[in-house]
C-alpha cells in the first residue's frame, strides 16, 4: 500500500466543526493542502462553510469569501478577474461548494462561468443531499434514498452533473472520493495547472444524513467506488474520457447495507438498483471506447 | 480655475458610460435591460477598442453580475454596473449583501416600471424599493447630473464602503440627447485617487470575508452601517465642493429652486424636477409665488436638511413618481417623518404623479399648485392624472 503524496503544510486546522468522521474534513484538509498558499476560496452556505468555524476564527489557511448559496461561481468569477486587473493572474481561485449550491440553485450561474470558460477550480462536495438544512433531497439525491423531504425514498434519480458539465466541453471534469487520496491529489494537481474551468466532485458520505455509523464514511465511500455507483473518472475538453478505478469488485446490496436511508428497500428495488448502475457502468464504457477523438478547436 | 473639458451632444446613458470610463474602473460585471442597454453596449465598446481598460464580465443574469461586483469589491477592485427594474429586483438578496460587505461598488440603475404587468415606463419604483437594502442612493434630472453623479458617487462611495446607487428615469434622461460637457481624465483623476482599500481579499494577507458572527459582533456590524450612512451627508457636500471647483457645476444634496419669497413648495425627485422648474418660471411670471425642493439624496435620506429648508413654509406639495401598494408615494412617507415635530409643521399634500410614465406637463402641475395651495391635506398619498 502507498501513502498519499502529499504534505500537510498546515491549510486545515484541527479545531474545525465537521461532524466527527466526516471525511468532508479529510477531503478539504487534502484538496487545500495540495493547493497551497497561493489561493483564495469561495465557500456558499453549506456543510463547507460550517467547517471553516465562525469568526473570528478560520479553519482554512487561504484567504476564504463566504457568499450566497446560488452565487459561488459567479462570485469566484469575481474574484478571479480583479486579481486578473491586480495583476495576479497565477492566484487559484477554488470553490468548495454543496450538491444543493452546485446542482440546484447555483446551477445556472455554474453554467454561465463554465460557458465563459472562467480560470476557476470548482469543488463540489457531493453528499447528495441538503445537509445544512437537516438533510433534505438536492437534485444530486439518488432514487430511493429517503431524506427530510422525501420520507418515502426520492421518486427520481440522481443528475447527472459530470456528462452535464462535460457538454459544456469544460476543459477539465472529474470525480474522486476521500477513499482514494491519491487519485484526490492527483486530480486536484493536474486540475491546478489547467487554464480555464476545472470542476472536481467529491463524494462525500454523509454520517448523519445518510444513517451511518461514525466510522462508516471512507468505507462507505470506497463501497461506492468499487461497486460503480460512484465510478471514478475523467474528462478534458468534455470528450476525452479516462477511468481511474477499472473494475467493479463490490455489488450495489454492499453498497446500500448500512446506509439507513435505504433500509427501506425491498431486494426486488436492490436488483433495480444494480441494474441501473451495470447500465450507466456500459455507457461509461462505451464512452471510453469513443473517446480517442482528434483534437477539436475549443474555447480561445 | 475650472479644468478643461470636451462637449459632446450625448444621451443620458451614453453620459453615464462616460462617467464610468473616466472612473477608471477595473472589473465590469454587466448584464442588458431595456432601458439601459446603450450603457452597456457603449462600456463594452470602450473596452474593445482599448479605451477602457477593465476586465469586463458577461454572466448569465444580473444576480450573478451583483455577485462578481462584490468578490471583485471585495479583491480590491473598483467596480461598475448598470441595470434597471427587473434586473434590479433580481438583486436584491445581493444588494444586502453588497452593503453588509461594506464594498463600494457603484451602480447605475435606469429607473422603469416594474412587473407584472411589463412596461417600459419611467417610474422609480424599482430602486424605491431597494431602500432598505444599505446603499446610497442619489437621482438625477439631466444627462449632465448622471455623468457627474457617476463620478461624484465613486468618491462618496469609497469615502465611507458603501455601495452607491445612481438613478436616472428610463427615456426622460436615459434617451434625452443633451450637450454634454464631458470632464477630461485629468481633471476626473485629480478628484478620484486610486481604490486602495485596507482590507482585501489576497494570498498574502490572508483576511477572510463572510463568516457567520454572533449576536454582538452581527450587531456591531449594522452599528457600522448606520455611521458611515450618517457620514455620507457630510462627505457628500464636501466632494459636491471640490467638483463644482473643478468642474464649476453646482450639486447638492437638496437643491432649492426659487425658493425665495414663497409659501408653496413643491419636493420632487428626478427628471420631473425640469418640468417643475418651467412651471414655476411660468406661475412666478403670473405672480404666483412658488419653490423647488429637489431631493438628490435620498438614502441616507438629508432629514435635518430638509427640516432647514423647510423652515417657515407653510404648504408643501411633494411628487412621487413611483407606487408602494398600502402606502401610497415613497417620498410621500419620508417627508411626513422629516416634518414630524417640527415647531411649526407645514401642510404637506403627497401627490402620486406620473406613475406608471404617465406625462407630467408643466400646464398640471399649475392645476395642482392651484388646487392644492389652499386645500386641508389629507393623511394619505392622493392619486393625480
Ligand atoms: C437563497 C437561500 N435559500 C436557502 C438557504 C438555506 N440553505 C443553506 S445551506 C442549504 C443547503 C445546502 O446544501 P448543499 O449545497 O448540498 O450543502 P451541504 O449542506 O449538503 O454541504 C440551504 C437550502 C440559503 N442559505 N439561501
Ligand atoms: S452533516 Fe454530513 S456532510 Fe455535513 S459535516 Fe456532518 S457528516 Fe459531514
Ligand atoms: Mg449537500
Amino acid at each position: 500500500m502507498s501513502f498519499p503524496e502529499y504534505q500537510d503544510d498546515g491549510f486545515f486546522t484541527s479545531g474545525h466543526v465537521a461532524c466527527a468522521g466526516c471525511s468532508e474534513a479529510l477531503a478539504l484538509r487534502v484538496i487545500l493542502n495540495t493547493i497551497g498558499s497561493n489561493a483564495i476560496a469561495v465557500v456558499p452556505p453549506s456543510c463547507g462553510a460550517v467547517i471553516c468555524g465562525m469568526h473570528p476564527h478560520s479553519a482554512m489557511g487561504i484567504p476564504v469569501c463566504q457568499t450566497t448559496l446560488e452565487s459561488t461561481a459567479a462570485t469566484a468569477s469575481g474574484v478571479k478577474r480583479a486579481l486578473n486587473a491586480r495583476g495576479k493572474e497565477d492566484t487559484t481561485v477554488i470553490c468548495l461548494a454543496g450538491d444543493g449550491g452546485t446542482y440546484d440553485i447555483g446551477f445556472q450561474a455554474l453554467s454561465s462561468a463554465v460557458e465563459r470558460n472562467e480560470d476557476l477550480l470548482y469543488i463540489c462536495f457531493d453528499n447528495e443531499g441538503y445537509m445544512n438544512t437537516g438533510g433534505q433531497k438536492s437534485s444530486s439525491t439518488p432514487l430511493m434514498a429517503v431524506t427530510g423531504s422525501t420520507p418515502q425514498g426520492k421518486s427520481s434519480r440522481k443528475k447527472n452533473m459530470i456528462e452535464i458539465l462535460a457538454a459544456h466541453d469544460i476543459p477539465y471534469v472529474a470525480t474522486t472520493s476521500p477513499s482514494n487520496i491519491n487519485d484526490m491529489v492527483a486530480k486536484v494537481n493536474k486540475a491546478k495547472e489547467i487554464r480555464g474551468f476545472k470542476f472536481i466532485s467529491v463524494l462525500i458520505p454523509c454520517i448523519a444524513g445518510w444513517g451511518l455509523s461514525d466510522d462508516a464514511g471512507i468505507r462507505l465511500a470506497r463501497l461506492a467506488v468499487e461497486s460503480g455507483v460512484w465510478p471514478l473518472y475523467e474528462i478534458e475538453d468534455g470528450h476525452r474520457y479516462r477511468l481511474n478505478h477499472a473494475s467493479k469488485t463490490a455489488t450495489v446490496a454492499e453498497y446500500l447495507k448500512g446506509q439507513r436511508r435505504y433500509r427501506h428497500v425491498s431486494p426486488e428495488q436492490v436488483e433495480q438498483m444494480q441494474a441501473n448502475v451495470d447500465d450507466d457502468w456500459n455507457r461509461l464504457q462505451q464512452k471510453l471506447v469513443t473517446s480517442e477523438q482528434p483534437i477539436r478547436m475549443q474555447n480561445l | 480655475m475650472t479644468q478643461p473639458s470636451n462637449r459632446m451632444l450625448l444621451s443620458g446613458n451614453h453620459a453615464v458610460a462616460w462617467g464610468a470610463r473616466l472612473a477608471r474602473p477595473d472589473v465590469i460585471p454587466v448584464y442588458p435591460i431595456t432601458p439601459q442597454t446603450p450603457i452597456l453596449e457603449k462600456i463594452t465598446d470602450f473596452q474593445a477598442s482599448g479605451e477602457l481598460d477593465a476586465e469586463l464580465l458577461t454572466p448569465e443574469s444580473e444576480h450573478s453580475a451583483m455577485s462578481a461586483c462584490i468578490s471583485a469589491s471585495l479583491t480590491g477592485a473598483r467596480v461598475f454596473t448598470a441595470t434597471s427594474s427587473q434586473g434590479l429586483l433580481l438583486m436584491h438578496e445581493l444588494l444586502h449583501w453588497a452593503a453588509g460587505a461594506s464594498t463600494p461598488i457603484v451602480m447605475f440603475n435606469v429607473n422603469r416600471t416594474v412587473a407584472s404587468p411589463w412596461g417600459f415606463w419611467p417610474d422609480q419604483t424599482d430602486s424605491l424599493a431597494q431602500r432598505d437594502t444599505g446603499w446610497i442612493q442619489l437621482y438625477c434630472e439631466s444627462p449632465q447630473e448622471s455623468i457627474d453623479t457617476t463620478i461624484l458617487a465613486y468618491r462618496i462611495a469609497e469615502s465611507v464602503s458603501l455601495p452607491t446607487m445612481v438613478n436616472h428615469e428610463a427615456f426622460y434622461v436615459s434617451h434625452a440627447m443633451e450637450p454634454i460637457e464631458v470632464p477630461s481624465q485629468e481633471a476626473v483623476d485629480s478628484f478620484l485617487p486610486p481604490y486602495n482599500p485596507k482590507h482585501l481579499l489576497d494570498p498574502g494577507k490572508v483576511e477572510s470575508f463572510g463568516y457567520v458572527l454572533d449576536q454582538n459582533t452581527h450587531y456591531q456590524s449594522r452599528r457600522n452601517m448606520d455611521d458611515a450612512m450618517q457620514q455620507v451627508y457630510a462627505i457628500t457636500e464636501q466632494a459636491n465642493k471640490e467638483w463644482k471647483e473643478l468642474t464649476g457645476r453646482d450639486y447638492g444634496i437638496i437643491e432649492g429652486y426659487r425658493m425665495d419669497d414663497t409659501k408653496v413648495v413643491i419636493v420632487t425627485m428626478g427628471s420631473m424636477c425640469g418640468t417643475v422648474k418651467v412651471a414655476i418660471d411660468e406661475m412666478r411670471d403670473q405672480g404666483v409665488s412658488v419653490g423647488l425642493l429637489k431631493v438628490r439624496l435620498f438614502r441616507p435620506f438629508p432629514y435635518q436638511q430638509i427640516r432647514d429648508a423647510l423652515e417657515d413654509i407653510p404648504c408643501i406639495i411633494s411628487m412621487d413618481r413611483n407606487f408602494s401598494p398600502g402606502l401610497g408615494g415613497v417620498l410621500h412617507q419620508e417627508l411626513k417623518a422629516a416634518l414630524f415635530g417640527m415647531q411649526n409643521t407645514p401642510k404637506l399634500h403627497g401627490l402620486l404623479t406620473g406613475v406608471s410614465g404617465l406625462n407630467v406637463t408643466p400646464e398640471k402641475i399649475k392645476e395642482w399648485v392651484a388646487a392644492y395651495s389652499n386645500a386641508e391635506p389629507v393623511v394619505q398619498s392622493v392619486w393625480t392624472e
